[in-house]
């Protein structure tokens, strides 16, 4: 079915995980035009159910911040300056505020007040795509929860729905942000923007994952700290996450809603 | 028919004219936010919905009331409502209207509002609400025509007509109830995650509609040689006072359960509109205001001697509409996003900007109203005199 | 007639309206497109398919396009030559086609075209 034999598939992912390059970039790499000959379809269905390990013990701020930094700086995620405006696709925030249910008053020092790492749950059962009413958010078969921003009427039901607040809206024109806090906007020309009136969100890299690449945030924090956040298929037992499910404890998000998010935290 | 509404005395046209200066003004806000995008109104990513969605809520249950009317006539041949079911019908076309615009001002890429009928998605209640509002209002719609061509006529109206009128009945109660589900399944917004919704909006629904209706018979008796009729006045005002005090009741069973059970998700959002939350309390006033308001009507409505003499009734209907107004149309949707999915607090207020084009929608619908309930005194007023 | 005179003071003002586009106009030729090719896409010879397909169906193929990859997660193309091309307006289209207001904007201008796409596809930076 496919061109190329399994080797020269993961010497291609391989390397291009190391550049953190997307697009036609990682394929200049190779002779130009020796992928194109060869190349049919990376299978989509390579995964069932994408899903990723955040592995708190691991963690810290550092690795947080580069991980922010790619994503954002890789799908022109612009920084509007303000929390009334704010597009944000992963981000920090504290323990308390993460797992409100969990919180107490007698947190260990090391929690408290400790940041966590946050992005799109792409849970298993979504309420966010029960509730949209053009499909412009759905489910792939892959597990991964997109968004199809041609579709999108900015009704914004599906920020209402999500219970974890990980959408973000369009509310003016991405690209009139301040210049001042976005410098080199928009710094990757190969993704588009977005336009005003539409919702984004984490979409667990579609565009890279599709190229056997892992996300960007997921590279950007092992480039520092392996296994700091583990993404693969959670459907497969022998996937690396599910290994890490298997050794550790992990939490995650409001799970007595039903969702079903796949998002895991160790702590 | 329509022919009615374009002859009329200066009062009317000073009136149409004001109408369409307001549409004129809120059209031009709008416009600015068609360029500017909708970061001119108070949203924002913890409260993502707001005074528009507040107002679209509110006017459904408007427009659904038109059923207070049509029931009692229709199918247990209460003769007096015959005089004014005509105006129930056209108050929901005017408030349905209102509603459609509501939610275009809200949406944020306008042009693409068809895909909701190009990729229709039957999980969403976003598509079921629009279809049975747009329904609604066609059902109204052509009920009202017809039914008050056949009188101009001075004939019975045709048979298809009862077969819709029949099927408006349910159906006013299944838009409210529809409107209701687009909150009552988010699990993650337990303001609004409660089996009670629907119920609350359908008796706040029977209170409002019917609330405004008394005001616009007293209006219309006040300007038009039609008088609505005491009897039936008489009797909405009935209505409005049971249904009020379901609604009062309703709402108080639910703060036995956000407060008995004393679980945060149920209490956190009571206790934000009511008293304020993390030093946030814009909307405390406001809802104390409601909730005077509530106890002034409930009063007023209940003593039968109050309720009786029309100015006194008056006075409860426009207490009934400002308390249900400032829960449902404003303290229910920004209830429901405060405190946000992280228990922080972000408040909102709508803008000026904002404001302007809701009273844009608020004239278009009065100006629809206006036209409507225009043709309809002006028949009344032929018929009368042949 | 009845009401002769305002009869015939609207059709003169309807009719002066509705032919404001042409009399205006009258006597400048509008100049027609001139698209220009990069030496890249000089270098390329031929398009994703043939340039006639390009010309009358860019558009859909786009549409079309930008379904399959975004919703069917298929982002490869094969063309009728049997060469595979990634589908992205950005990265293949712009990638040959480069000098867009020397080129796309040509025969969009003259037509008075303005697709959307641009509102979030980023436009090529060009040495003006």
């Amino acid at each position: 079915m496919m061109g190329m034999d399994r080797r020269k598939f993961l010497k291609i992912a391989g390397l291009s995980a190391m550049m953190g390059l997307g697009g036609k970039a990682a394929f200049e790499l190779l002779a130009p035009g020796e992928l194109e000959a060869s190349l049919k379809e990376l299978p989509l269905t390579e995964g069932k159910k994408w899903g990723m390990v955040v592995d708190m013990t691991k963690m810290n701020e550092a690795i947080m911040d580069r991980c922010i930094e790619a994503c954002h700086t890789l799908h022109n995620v612009p920084n509007l300056g303000n929390p009334k405006e704010e597009i944000k696709w992963i981000w920090k925030e504290t323990y308390e505020h993460t797992f409100p249910g969990q919180h107490h008053e007698y947190v260990s020092e090391e929690y408290h007040g400790r940041n966590f790492l946050l992005l799109c749950n792409h849970c298993t059962n979504p309420p966010c795509c029960r509730v949209c009413p053009t499909k412009a958010t759905w489910k792939r078969d892959d597990g991964v929860v997109m968004m199809d921003q041609h579709r999108c009427i900015g009704c914004r039901f599906c920020m209402a729905a999500c219970p974890y607040g990980v959408r973000s809206f369009n509310w003016g024109d991405p690209r009139k942000a301040p210049a001042a806090l976005n410098p080199g906007f928009p710094t990757n020309m190969d993704y588009p923007t977005r336009s005003k009136g539409v919702v984004e969100k984490c979409n667990f890299c579609a565009e890279r994952i599709a190229k056997g690449q892992l996300p960007a945030c997921v590279e950007a924090a092992n480039s520092v700290k392996p296994h700091t956040l583990v993404f693969g298929d959670l459907d497969d037992p022998t996937s690396e996450p599910r290994k890490s499910l298997r050794e550790h404890y992990t939490i995650r998000r409001k799970p007595e809603l039903g969702s079903g998010p796949n998002v895991y935290y160790i702590i | 028919m329509l022919d009615k509404a374009i002859k009329g005395s200066p009062q009317y046209w000073s009136w149409v004219i004001f109408l369409l200066a307001l549409m004129g003004v809120g059209f031009g806000c709008y416009l600015y936010q068609w360029f500017e995008g909708l970061r001119i109104t108070g949203m924002s990513r913890d409260v993502s919905w707001g005074f528009y969605i507040g107002q679209l809520t509110y006017f459904v249950g408007v427009a659904a009331s038109g059923v207070m009317v049509v029931l009692p006539y229709y199918l247990h041949d209460y003769k007096a409502f015959g005089r004014i079911t005509i105006l129930g019908e056209f108050l929901a076309v005017a408030s349905i209207v209102m509603c459609g615009l509501f939610v275009m001002v809200d949406l944020g890429n306008l042009p693409r509002m068809l895909n909701i009928m190009i990729y229709p998605n039957p999980t969403s209640i976003l598509f079921w609400d629009m279809i049975v509002l747009n329904v609604y209002m066609l059902l109204n719609l052509v009920i009202g025509w017809n039914v008050l061509s056949a009188e101009r006529k001075g004939v019975g109206y045709q048979k298809w007509v009862k077969v819709l009128i029949y099927i408006s009945i349910p159906w006013a109660f299944s838009i409210h109830t529809v409107t209701a589900f687009l909150y009552a399944g988010l699990p993650g917004r337990h303001y609004w995650l409660t089996a009670i919704m629907a119920a609350r909006f359908l008796s706040s629904a029977f209170c409002s509609g019917p609330a405004l209706l008394i005001l616009l018979a007293l209006i219309v008796r006040r300007f038009t040689s039609f008088d609505p009729g005491k009897e039936q006045i008489r009797t909405l005002g009935g209505i409005v006072a049971y249904a009020m005090i379901i609604n009062v009741f309703f709402f108080l069973l639910e703060m036995f359960t956000a407060f008995y059970s004393q679980i945060p998700g149920h209490m956190h959002s009571i206790v934000y509109l009511f008293r304020g939350l993390d030093g946030y309390d814009r909307l405390v006033p406001w809802m104390w205001t409601a909730a005077f308001f509530a106890l002034v009507a409930l009063v007023l409505l209940i003593v039968p001697a109050t309720r009786r003499r029309q100015d006194i009734l008056a006075v409860a209907c426009a207490s009934v509409i400002i308390s249900t107004w400032i829960d449902k149309g404003f303290g229910l949707v920004i209830g429901g996003f405060v405190p946000n999915p992280f228990e922080r607090v972000f408040e909102y207020w709508p803008t000026v900007p904002e404001i302007f084009i809701s009273v844009g929608v608020w004239a278009t619908g009065f100006f629809i109203l206006t036209v409507l309930y225009k043709i309809v005194v002006s028949i009344k007023e032929e018929v009368a005199v042949s | 007639m009845y009401d002769g005179g305002k009869i015939i003071v609207g059709l003169i003002i309807g009719l002066g309206l509705l032919l404001f586009p042409f009399y205006y106009n009258a006597g400048k030729a509008a100049k027609a497109p001139d698209p220009q090719l990069t030496p890249k896409a000089k270098e390329a010879k031929v398009c994703v398919e043939e340039t006639e397909y390009m010309r009358r169906s860019h558009m859909s193929l786009l549409d079309t396009w930008r379904h399959e990859v975004v919703r069917d997660g298929k982002r490869y193309y094969t063309a009728s030559n049997g060469k595979v091309y990634y589908k992205s307006l950005q990265v293949t289209c712009m990638d040959c086609h480069s000098n867009k207001s020397k080129f796309c904007d040509q025969c969009h201008n003259y037509l008075d075209v303005d697709p959307y796409c641009w509102d979030c596809h980023i436009e090529p930076k060009e040495n003006k």
